[in-house]
C-alpha cells in the first residue's frame, strides 16, 4: 500500500489535495456577481447557492457553519467572500481568516454589483496568481481526512461495494487517518451495530442522540411510511426492499476495525484521527457538502444504480459494482469492483485498488465526478426563514 | 462455474442475484460468502439482477432475515424460489 501522496501544505498544518480559489456568495442575492468574478479570472470557481438571507437560529449557526468550513477546507487555497451586506459577510471572513489562508471580502450595498465585481476580481486575480505558483510536497496519508456516503445504492452495494469502503477504512485506520460516515436515517435497521461500534458509553449517549433527534424528526412530517422516498425509487429498482435492508448494506462502508471515536453534529470539524459519525441528511449533494464543510479533503462514494453526484471542492471517487450500471453509465466511475460479484478478485484487492485511486486522486488525478462538472452545493437547512 | 445469487450469511432467507437475465424454472449456482460455501436453488419467477430470491417458503407475518438480521416483514405468502421485494415483503420501521 503507497502511503505518499503529493498534497498541498496550508498555512493551518492541513494538508489539500486541490488547490481551488474559490468565490464564495454570502447569500443567494450575490451569486450574479461571484460568478461574474469566477468568469473574469481564470482558474478561479464560484459556489452558487440558494441560501443566506433571514435564517436565524440553530439553521443560521449550520448555515455559517457550512460556509466557513467551506473557505476553511485544505483544499482550498484562498477565497473571496461577496455578500449583500458587509456584516454577515464579515462574519464569514473572519471564520476563514481563523485557518490563516487568503480571504477576502467584499458587499454590494452602496457599491452596486459593477463595483463589486471589479474589485472583487482584482482580489481574485491576485489570489490566482498566489495559488497558480503553490506547489505539491510529498504528505502521508495518515495527513489525509477521507469521508464516505453511497448513493442509489442497491444490492450490489451491500455485497460488494460499501464493503470495499469498509476494507479501505480498516486500512486507512490503521495508518492514523481521519474518517467519518453519516446518514443518519439510513442507519435505521443497524443502528444497534453502530452502537456497537462506539468506543465508549459517551459516545453511545452521543450516537443515540442524534439518531434519536432524526428520527424525530421523521416522525413528526412523515405522512407515511417513508416507502415511497425512503428507500429511493431507484433502490427499489436495484432490489432493495425496505430501509433496513438498505440501512445494513450502508454500514458496511465502516469496516470491521475502526471504534468510533465521536460524534459530530452537522459541520462540525473531528479534534483527532479515527472514526467519526457526522449527523447528516442522506440525500447525497447535501451529505457530501457537509463533509467538504467538516474538513474532509477525499470523498468515498459506492453507488448501485448510479448516482453522480459531485461537489465543487471535495474530489468524489465513485465506485460501483453492478455490471449493468458500469455497463450502461460508465463516464461515472473511477473504480470498477464488479470483479467481486463474479468472484474474480477478492475484498483485499478490491479495498487495495480503492486506495491506489485515493492515492492518485490525492495527488492530482481528475475524478469523474470533476471532469463531468459535477460541482453540487447543496446547503443543509433545518428550517424556514424567519 | 457462473455465480448466479450470492447469500451473505448461513440462514439467510434470501439470495440476492448478480447477473442479469434469470428466468423462472432456472437451476441456479449461489455462493454463501461469509461461510465461502455453494449453495443451489431453483427460480420459480423471473429475478432481476440485484434482486432477491427466496431461500425458503414464508407465511404472511414472517420475518426474512439477510446479514443474519431482520429487514422486514412478510405481508405475502412468498414460495421458495420466488422474487422477493415490495410487493410482498414491508419495513417494520416508521
Amino acid at each position: 500500500m503507497q502511503t505518499r501522496f503529493l498534497g498541498y501544505r496550508r498555512e493551518n498544518g492541513r494538508v489539500g489535495v486541490r488547490n481551488h480559489v474559490i468565490i464564495l456568495p454570502l447569500d443567494d442575492l450575490s451569486n450574479a456577481a461571484c460568478e461574474a468574478v469566477a468568469n473574469n479570472i481564470k482558474g478561479t470557481m464560484a459556489l452558487p447557492h440558494a441560501y443566506g438571507r433571514l435564517q436565524f437560529g440553530a439553521d443560521l449557526e449550520l448555515y455559517f457553519r457550512t460556509l466557513i468550513g467551506t473557505g476553511s477546507n485544505p483544499n482550498v487555497a484562498a477565497v473571496v467572500v461577496i455578500g449583500i451586506e458587509p456584516q454577515w459577510t464579515n462574519v464569514v471572513v473572519e471564520g476563514i481568516a481563523k485557518t490563516g489562508k487568503p480571504v477576502a471580502g467584499f458587499a454590494i450595498e452602496q457599491n452596486g454589483d459593477l463595483n463589486t465585481i471589479c474589485d472583487a476580481s482584482r482580489k481574485a486575480k491576485e489570489f490566482m496568481h498566489m495559488a497558480s505558483e503553490q506547489q505539491r510536497v510529498e504528505c502521508d496519508i495518515s495527513e489525509l481526512w477521507v469521508s464516505t456516503k453511497c448513493g442509489e445504492s442497491d444490492t450490489t452495494s451491500g455485497i460488494a461495494t460499501n464493503p470495499t469502503v469498509g476494507n479501505a477504512y480498516d486500512k486507512l485506520y490503521e495508518k492514523n487517518a481521519t474518517l467519518l460516515f453519516g446518514e443518519t436515517t439510513e442507519l435505521t435497521g443497524g443502528e444497534h451495530l453502530v452502537l456497537e461500534r462506539c468506543i465508549n458509553d459517551e459516545v453511545r449517549k452521543q450516537f443515540q442522540f442524534f439518531f434519536d433527534r432524526y428520527a424525530d424528526v421523521v416522525d413528526r412530517n412523515k405522512t407515511s411510511d417513508l416507502s415511497d422516498s425512503q428507500p429511493t425509487k431507484g433502490n427499489i429498482e436495484g432490489g432493495l426492499t425496505t430501509i433496513e435492508e438498505k440501512a445494513l448494506g450502508n454500514i458496511q462502508k465502516i469496516g470491521r476495525k475502526p471504534p468510533v471515536v465521536g460524534c459530530l453534529d452537522k459541520a462540525e470539524t473531528p479534534t483527532g484521527p479515527g472514526l467519526w459519525f457526522m449527523d447528516s441528511s442522506s440525500a447525497a449533494a447535501e451529505m457530501v457538502t457537509l463533509c467538504a464543510a467538516s474538513g474532509f479533503v477525499v470523498h468515498f462514494f459506492p453507488t448501485g444504480q448510479g448516482n453522480i453526484v459531485g461537489n465543487p471542492i471535495l474530489p468524489v471517487i465513485k465506485l460501483c459494482s453492478n455490471p449493468r450500471t458500469l455497463r450502461t453509465m460508465n463516464e461515472h466511475f473511477d473504480v470498477d469492483v464488479s470483479g467481486l460479484l463474479s468472484r474474480k478478485i477478492n475484498l483485499e484487492e478490491a479495498g487495495d485498488s480503492l486506495l491506489e485511486m485515493m492515492v492518485r486522486t490525492a495527488s492530482g488525478r481528475l475524478t469523474a465526478a470533476e471532469l463531468l462538472r459535477h460541482d453540487e452545493y447543496i446547503i443543509t437547512r433545518l428550517y424556514e426563514s424567519a | 462455474m457462473d455465480i448466479h445469487f450470492l447469500v451473505h450469511e448461513e440462514g439467510d432467507g434470501v439470495g440476492v442475484a448478480v447477473v442479469e437475465g434469470l428466468t423462472a424454472g432456472q437451476e441456479v449456482s449461489g455462493w454463501i460468502m461469509k461461510e465461502d460455501k455453494p449453495i443451489t436453488a431453483k427460480t420459480i419467477t423471473d429475478i432481476p439482477i440485484g434482486h432477491k430470491i427466496a431461500l425458503k417458503d414464508f407465511e404472511k407475518g414472517d420475518s426474512v432475515f439477510k446479514y443474519s438480521t431482520d429487514i422486514g416483514k412478510v405481508v405475502a405468502p412468498i414460495k421458495k424460489g420466488e422474487h422477493v421485494h415490495v410487493h410482498n415483503l414491508k419495513t417494520k420501521r416508521w
